[in-house]
C-alpha cells in the first residue's frame, strides 16, 4: 500500500513544485528523492510497517513476493534516472511533468504486483499505460514521436477494450471479480465455455500489453519512435510489471484452462522467440534491433507462465532484474551516442574505453553469458520447465533461439572493439555517468557471481 | 426480458466496435469505435450485475452482494474519459504536424 499511495501523493505535489522551482536541473534531484523515500517505505511494509491501514476488502493482497518485486522495480527506476535524468530534460519543455508521469507510473506498478481482483488489474494496467501515451509523444516537434504515440494509443485502448470484454464475460460467468475461485453450496463452481472465452479475450490483451507474438507488431515501431530516454523505461521496468500481473492473473485462472492452456503458451512462445530474434538479425539500427531483442526476452520471460512453479517465481524475479538493469545500461550509452546504426559504435572502445567496456558487460548479460546476471536469469527460467519433465523440447527451442541472439548481440561488441572507426558522441558524458555505468556493471556481475544475494530477499 | 437479448445486444455492439477499428482509416472514427467497444463491455456488465443480483437474492443472500458489475462500469466510464483527454491531445498533436487524421500515415515509421 505504501507504494501505491506514496507515489502517487509525491507525484501531485512534485507537479506542484514545478511552480516554484524554476532551475530544471533539479527536477531530476527531486525524482530521485522521491524514489529514494519510495524505496525506503517498500521495504519497510515487507517488514511489516505500513504507513496507511486501508481496508481494500481483499481487493489489493500484498505478499512477499509482489513487495519484493516493487523494491526491484523501484530501485531500478532509480538507477534510469540517475543515468538518463539529463537526457529527460533534453526531451520537452515540461521536464517536471515528465518525470512526474513516471511516478504515475510506479503507482500502476504498485497495483500490478498486489492486485486480487479483476477490477485493480484493469486498472492497474490503465494507470501504466495512460502516462505511456504521453510519455511517447513527449517529442511533440517530432513527427516519429507523434506516429508512435497514436499508434501506441489506439493499439493500447483496443486491447484495453478486449481486456474488459473477457471481463465481462467472466464476471458473467463466475458472478464476481475475485481471482479466487468463487465456491457453491455443491464445492467449487464448474467451468464453462463463456469463463473459457473471457479468460482467451484476457489472454489477447495481455500479450498485447507484454508484445508477446503473434501481438507483437506494434512494438519496434513504438519502441523505435519513442524518444530513446522512455524506450528505455518502457521496454524493462514497465514490460517487467507487466509481465508480473500476467503470472499473477494466470496463475490463478490457468488451472481452469486445463491442458490447452499449456499448449496455447508453448505455442505462443515460440513463436515470440522465433520472432523476435529472427528480426533482430535484419536491423541496421542498434535502437531497432533492442526493440525487437525486447521481444524475445520477453519470450524468456513466458516461460514462467509456462511452468509457474517455485523456480519459475523466483527467475521471473531475475530476469526483471537482469533484464532490466542492463537494457536501461544499453539504453543510457545508446543516447549518447551520435549516430544509432551498428556503424555508429565502431571503435568507441578505442575513444571512449569505459562506455564500451560497460557495453560490452550488459550485452553479455543480455545473451545470458555466465557471471552475469543474465546467465542465472535464463537458468532459472529454463530449469523451471525442466523441472515439470514434460517439456524438454522447449527448452531446447530456447536454447537455440538463445544461440541465434548472441550474433546480434556481439555485431555491438564486434563494431566497438573490431572495427575502425570514429564513433562520436551526441553530448559530453560527464565522469559521474562513467562512475555510474561501472557501478550498474559491477552489480550485474555481482548478481551473476551470487544469485542468492538477491533471492533470499524473497524469503527472509 | 431474457438475459440472453442483452448479451447479443452486448456483443454486436462490440463487434460492430472491432470491424470499425480494423477497416477505418479516420483516427477519429477508429478513436470512436474503440469507445463503443467499452460501451458494450458496460452494457454487459450492467446486464450480468442484475442476473447475479437476481441469483443472489433468490439463494438468501443479504445486500448488495451481486452488483460490483455495476461499480465497474463506474471505473470503465472514468478511465475512458482519461484516455480520451490523453487520445484527442495526440490526434491533435499529430494533426498540427501533418494536416492530418489518416491512419495510412502511420505505415511510414516502417522503415
Amino acid at each position: 500500500m505504501n507504494t501505491i499511495i506514496i507515489s502517487a501523493i509525491f507525484g501531485v505535489l512534485m507537479m506542484f513544485s514545478s511552480i516554484s522551482v524554476k532551475r530544471v536541473s533539479a527536477y531530476k534531484y527531486i525524482a530521485a528523492f522521491g524514489l529514494i523515500l519510495l524505496l525506503i517505505m517498500n521495504i519497510a511494509e515487507t517488514y511489516g510497517f505500513q504507513l496507511f491501514h486501508v481496508n481494500t476488502r481483499d481487493m489489493l493482497r500484498f505478499d512477499r513476493f509482489g513487495l519484493f518485486f516493487n523494491s526491484i522495480a523501484i530501485a531500478a527506476t532509480l538507477i534510469y534516472i540517475l543515468l538518463s535524468g539529463r537526457d529527460v530534460e533534453a526531451v520537452g519543455k515540461n521536464t517536471c511533468d515528465l518525470f512526474v508521469l513516471i511516478f504515475f507510473v510506479m503507482c500502476g506498478i504498485g497495483i500490478m504486483s498486489s492486485f486480487n481482483s479483476l477490477l485493480m488489474l484493469f486498472l492497474g494496467i490503465e494507470i501504466i499505460s495512460i502516462p505511456l501515451y504521453i510519455l511517447t509523444g513527449s517529442d511533440k516537434k517530432n513527427l516519429k514521436s507523434n506516429e508512435a504515440a497514436l499508434k501506441y494509443f489506439l493499439m493500447g485502448s483496443f486491447s484495453t477494450g478486449i481486456m474488459l470484454m473477457g471481463i465481462a464475460l467472466l464476471f458473467g460467468a463466475t458472478g464476481g471479480f475475485a481471482l479466487d475461485r468463487p465456491a457453491t453450496m455443491f464445492g467449487p463452481l464448474p467451468v464453462n465455455v463463456m469463463e473459457v472465452i473471457g479468460l482467451a479475450f484476457i489472454l489477447v490483451a495481455m500479450a498485447f500489453k507484454v508484445s508477446a507474438a503473434p501481438f507483437h507488431f506494434w512494438t519496434p515501431d513504438v519502441y523505435d519512435g519513442a524518444p530513446s530516454v522512455f524506450t528505455s523505461f518502457m521496454a524493462t521496468i514497465v514490460k517487467a510489471a507487466i509481465f508480473i500481473g500476467f503470472i499473477k492473473l494466470f496463475e490463478a485462472k490457468a488451472p481452469d484452462l486445463g491442458q490447452g492452456w499449456h499448449i496455447v503458451i508453448a505455442l505462443m512462445i515460440v513463436a515470440t522467440l522465433f520472432i523476435g530474434n529472427i528480426t533482430a538479425i535484419f536491423q541496421q539500427s542498434v535502437k531497432r534491433m533492442l526493440a525487437y531483442s525486447s521481444i524475445a526476452q520477453a519470450g524468456f520471460m513466458m516461460f514462467a507462465l509456462f511452468s509457474q512453479n517455485d523456480t519459475s517465481k523466483e527467475g521471473i524475479i531475475l530476469y526483471s532484474l537482469a533484464y532490466s538493469l542492463s537494457t536501461i545500461g544499453i539504453f543510457a550509452i545508446l543516447i549518447k551516442m551520435k549516430d544509432v546504426t551498428f556503424e555508429g559504435f565502431n571503435g568507441l572502445a578505442r575513444t571512449q574505453p569505459v562506455l564500451a567496456a560497460t557495453n560490452a558487460v550488459f550485452l553479455l548479460s543480455l545473451v545470458g553469458i555466465p557471471l552475469t546476471a543474465g546467465f542465472w536469469a535464463k537458468y532459472y527460467m529454463l530449469a523451471s520447465v525442466v523441472k515439470m519433465e514434460s517439456a524438454l523440447w522447449l527448452v531446447i527451442v530456447a536454447v537455440i533461439f538463445a544461440a541465434v541472439s548472441v550474433y546480434y548481440y556481439f555485431r555491438v561488441i564486434q563494431a566497438m572493439y573490431f572495427k575502425e572507426g570514429e564513433a562520436a558522441l551526441a553530448t559530453e558524458v560527464k565522469p559521474g555517468f562513467r562512475f555510474g555505468l561501472i557501478l550498474l556493471a559491477a552489480a550485474i556481475i555481482v548478481i551473476g557471481v551470487m544469485p542468492n544475494l538477491l533471492l533470499n530477499w524473497l524469503y527472509f | 426480458m431474457p438475459i440472453h437479448y442483452y448479451i447479443i445486444l452486448a456483443a454486436t455492439l462490440f463487434c460492430i466496435g472491432v470491424i470499425g477499428v480494423l477497416t477505418r482509416r479516420n483516427a477519429i472514427i477508429v478513436f470512436m469505435c474503440v469507445e463503443l467497444m467499452l460501451n458494450a463491455v458496460n452494457l454487459m456488465l450492467v446486464a450480468f450485475s442484475k442476473l447475479h443480483y437476481g441469483t443472489y437474492l433468490k439463494n438468501g443472500a443479504m445486500g448488495a452482494s451481486g452488483i460490483d458489475g455495476q461499480m465497474f462500469v463506474f471505473f470503465i466510464m472514468v478511465v475512458a474519459a482519461a484516455e480520451v483527454s490523453v487520445g484527442l491531445a495526440i490526434i491533435v498533436m499529430m494533426y498540427r504536424n501533418v494536416h492530418s487524421v489518416d491512419i495510412n500515415f502511420l505505415n511510414r515509421l516502417k522503415n
